[in-house]
């Protein structure tokens, strides 16, 4: 039990987050002694039975009123700007950042990386790189939150969230669940490991697989799955009567039965293969099988089905046909 | 200020002996037996609430809990926020004070409905009793906000009966906000126009506004949370096809209001003590009242603050920031209105004031911290810790529960007749003020140090204990605080002095009648001719000293 007053600054939010929050404290501090002052000088000065000069009491006075609400409004709109400033970079993941998948479940955290390493409750990080989290819960909302980091989001179920963060310092760090999610919401939480990028790379290569078989990498692995569970006997390189062609559909517009346009981004493409009825594309009935959640199919095996769709029609082509035409008839075919 | 003076005859019945039949109570339709009812019951689950809060402590004080299990302490501190929110908070100065004062201070014989005013205790004690059989069924292990999908598809507690209860609860709170409206409107003493109204009756017509607004959007939503619970019905679960976000935000669409359904009627009673016992009319009256008003609107536009990082859009969660700050303001201009009520007023720090100061104190933290949380960057790192317990511990306790102990002991001599032993009470509203600092200033460090809410264990950062067990600490002062008025107010039914009509020297309608009133309030309907606040400092200084020097006379001479 040490006596701690401020968590530990190390990440790159941890700096400007604590200036704001201490000016924050600066003001609250001075308001707080403000009001103490003119309480403890009113009460003493009179207070009943003591000799004061009573006569004319004011009651009331524009100008004052005019103060009051003039300098809280000055201050607030200040403290405004630089918050929604530091909240904007918050939700900004810059584009190289290292990918790093969260699953969260009663009550646990898994964590897979992009190269199939996979970890629970422990998340392994490079120092000086960005590393960007994309989260989902399989069951209740909860809340992944590193206090030494200054960033928390909630991760639900049905959506991915996501969360960024450059380490600045090596070292091990609390992570903890902070939306209560039921029996052992208090246990279900653990540590972050920030490391040299030089033993991040060895960590990665050698002890990094906790895990017996090492997968390959997400995307390979879902490569595997999307032929197990026999996607491909729908979805081919083209558009077909059986199903669209899902080769460059991420990020593309897809157009839906009810005329609407929609971005394929992560979340849609997820929608797409838990919940296939729901939004239909233009031209399709409900043809696609459902796959049972969580039965048949589990949200690591959805994101591994992702990565590899979003490898598909990109190079390198994973199929002999040139790429950008089917690119480009994937697209072209839904509009 | 009224131009017919009220006889006073000691003679006359009053309410409280009129009929003393068991059925004249319960089925009373004078607001006044209605508020002592309320009163009754909201101290009973207040004990209930404060023996939960008691077990938390507990637990807290080591990184591995005391003697619960995990599921009992998620089931503790539950009722801990049920029973505290519901059961307290939300109905304890409205349907105590509120229903006590709102005809009396308007100078009108009763509510506008007082047959709805009964069928409104009525359905708070069934919401309650649903409430109570959750809890003897084994508890609700959710949290008092319910958050789906997890209160809807996997809590294996009673939520569905728990939220039944809110639900009939909400309807309760309905009726009584209906019921302050239409009187207010329609049931003024001639002469008393809005501008002459005491700010307490401002702050009751704002929350029940509140009130009639928001408790109908909470309502259907805990019913949803019932129906997919029980029919699966989709709404809020994703493997049903519902949102569960979409909870969260119809939930603070009125669980944001809602605070200030508890806090504004505090703030009425503080402007009413203030301005008594400094003897002075309250500094920027109409300021004052419409600061109240605007809480009331902008209130209804902030409730995503509570879900900056729950998925919803950035930019929606920029505007709920903008508009956060800016409802900032009015709590602020009435803060400034209070302290420049003292001055040039003669100041009489009987224990009201006491705890009206108390209040001040507290809510000007609460109000400070609670800009942390607003403001959508550094809400990030706070929100979902120990800080925010804190913050809304000094706005609800801090606020809520010292304006009530305001009240009570304000009002105390009029509701009941008899004054209490006052320097017990100056006690143990100093012994409030320290002990709930200690409690709840060292929860604004552990939160900023990131301990979550909600945790029943914390072994994974030990060095949070330090903090926890200084707030246990000070849990056990506060609950001595708590404990005094219990024993000295029940002791002054018995052998209280009395009190007479207007023991404060405080002017408004109420104390122109007979402590306690009689049944019908007043024997002729007062004529209103001026603002409420029509104190004098000077004058009440030069009468005091008068009456101090015949004092001193009459105990010398006792002594020889
Ligand atoms: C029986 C044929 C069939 C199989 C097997 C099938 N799908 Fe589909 N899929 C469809 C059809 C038809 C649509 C278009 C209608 C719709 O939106 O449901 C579709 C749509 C989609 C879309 C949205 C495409 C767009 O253009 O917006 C995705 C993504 C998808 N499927 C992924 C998968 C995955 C991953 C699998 C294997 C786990 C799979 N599908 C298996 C028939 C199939
Ligand atoms: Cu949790
Ligand atoms: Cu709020």
């Amino acid at each position: 039990m040490n006596f701690q007053l401020a968590p530990d600054r190390a990440s790159n939010f941890a700096g400007q987050y604590d200036a704001l929050f201490y000016t924050f404290s600066a003001f609250a501090v001075f308001f707080t002694i403000a009001v103490f002052v003119m309480v403890v000088t009113f009460v003493t000065k009179y207070r009943r039975g003591k000799k004061a000069n009573r006569a004319n009491p004011i009651h009331h006075n524009s100008l004052l009123e005019a103060i009051f609400m003039g300098v809280p409004t000055i201050i607030a709109l200040t403290m405004f700007v630089f918050s929604a400033k530091l909240f904007v970079d918050m939700r900004t993941p810059p584009k190289n950042s290292y990918e790093v998948f969260v699953i969260g479940k009663q009550w646990m955290w898994h964590l897979q990386h992009p190269n199939g390493i996979r970890e629970n409750n422990e998340l392994h990080v490079p120092v000086g790189q960005p590393v960007k989290l994309t989260m989902i819960s399989q069951d209740v909302i909860h809340g992944f939150f590193i206090p030494d980091y200054r960033v928390q989001y909630q991760v639900v179920p049905g959506r991915y969230t996501q969360l960024w963060f450059t380490p600045t310092k090596p070292g091990k760090f609390n992570l903890f669940c902070t939306i209560h999610c039921g029996t052992q919401h208090s246990e279900m939480g653990g540590y972050v490991y920030a490391m040299e990028p030089k033993d991040f790379a060895e960590w990665q290569a050698t002890g990094g697989n906790r895990f017996k078989e090492r997968p390959k990498n997400l995307a390979d692995a879902g490569k595997q799955l999307y032929e197990e569970l026999l996607c491909n006997n729908c979805h081919m390189e083209k558009d077909n009567p059986r199903a669209p062609s899902l080769y460059g559909i991420f990020q593309s517009k897809r157009k839906m039965t009810d005329g609407t346009v929609v971005e394929a981004d992560e979340n849609y493409i997820r929608e797409s293969i838990v919940n296939p009825y729901n939004r239909l594309n233009a031209g399709y009935g409900n043809q696609m099988p459902i796959y049972e959640y969580k039965k048949q199919i589990s949200e690591e095996q959805i994101r591994m089905l992702l990565e590899y769709i979003k490898t598909l029609g990109s190079a390198p082509a994973p199929v002999t046909t040139p790429a950008p035409t089917a690119r480009g008839n994937a697209a072209g075919g839904q509009s | 200020m009224s131009a017919v003076a009220t006889q006073v005859s000691h003679q006359e019945k009053n309410y409280l002996n009129d009929e003393n039949t068991i059925k004249s109570w319960l089925l009373t339709k004078d607001h006044k037996r209605i508020a002592v009812m309320y009163l009754v019951a909201i101290s009973i689950f207040f004990l209930a609430g404060s023996i939960a809060a008691g077990m938390i402590r507990l637990e807290l004080v080591s990184p591995r809990g005391a003697f619960l299990t995990n599921d009992a302490y998620n089931r503790t501190f539950t009722a801990h926020g049920v029973i505290m929110i519901f059961l307290f908070l939300l109905v304890g100065i409205p349907a105590v004070f509120g229903n006590f004062l709102v005809p009396l201070m308007i100078g009108a014989k009763d509510l506008a409905f007082p047959r709805l005013n009964l069928v409104s205790l009525y359905l708070f004690f069934t919401g309650a009793a649903f409430a109570l059989l959750a809890l003897i069924f084994g508890g609700v292990d959710t949290g008092w906000t319910f958050y789906t999908p997890y209160s809807s598809m996997y809590s294996n507690s009673q939520v569905a009966l728990v939220l039944v209860g809110a639900f009939i609860l909400g309807f309760s709170s309905i009726a009584t906000g209906v019921n302050f409206i239409v009187t207010i409107h329609k049931m003024r003493a001639p002469g008393m126009t809005w501008f002459r109204l005491p700010l307490y009756i401002w702050s009751h017509y704002a929350t029940s506004i509140i009130i009639i607004l928001g408790t109908p959007v909470v309502a259907i939503t805990l019913l949803l949370v019932v129906l997919e619970r029980v029919f699966h019905l989709g709404v809020f679960s994703p493997e049903l096809g519902g949102d569960p976000v979409l909870f969260q935000h119809l939930f603070w669409f009125y669980s944001h209001p809602a605070v200030y359904i508890m806090i504004l009627p505090a703030m009425g009673v503080v402007s009413e003590v203030i301005a008594c016992f400094s003897r002075n009319s309250i500094f920027g009256y109409k300021f004052v009242a419409m600061s109240s008003m605007a809480i009331a609107l902008l209130g209804f536009f902030v409730w995503g603050h509570h879900m900056f990082i729950s998925s919803q859009s950035m930019y929606q969660g920029l505007v709920f920031s903008l508009i956060t700050f800016l409802i900032a303001v009015p709590s602020a201009v009435k803060v400034f209105n209070w302290s420049l009520t003292m001055y040039k007023g003669s100041v009489w720090l009987a224990s009201p004031m006491i705890f009206a100061l108390g209040f001040m104190g507290l809510f000007v933290i609460g109000g400070l911290t609670g800009v942390y949380l607003g403001s959508i960057g550094t809400d990030v790192h706070l929100t979902g810790t120990y800080f925010i317990v804190a913050h809304f511990h000094y706005v609800m306790v801090g606020g809520t529960v010292m304006g009530f102990l305001a009240a009570l002991h304000f009002w105390w001599p009029k509701m009941f007749g008899k004054m209490y032993n006052e320097s017990m009470a100056k006690v143990s509203a100093v012994l409030v003020f320290i002990g709930f600092n200690v409690t709840f200033f060292p929860q604004f460090i552990v939160g900023y140090l990131g301990m979550p809410r909600r945790y029943h264990y914390y072994y994974l950062n030990p060095d949070f204990q330090i903090w926890n067990i200084a707030s246990s600490f000070g849990s056990t002062v506060l609950a001595l605080g708590f404990l005094l008025p219990v024993i000295y107010l029940t002791k002054s039914l018995k052998s209280g002095a009395p009190a007479g009509p207007n023991p404060w020297g405080a002017t408004g309608l109420e104390w122109e009648v007979e402590s306690p009133p009689t049944k019908h309030n007043f024997h002729e309907i007062p004529v209103v001719t001026g603002l409420v606040y029509d104190y004098n400092s000077e004058a009440d200084e030069a009468a005091w000293e008068e009456e101090e020097r015949e004092m001193e006379h009459v105990t010398r001479g006792g002594q020889h």
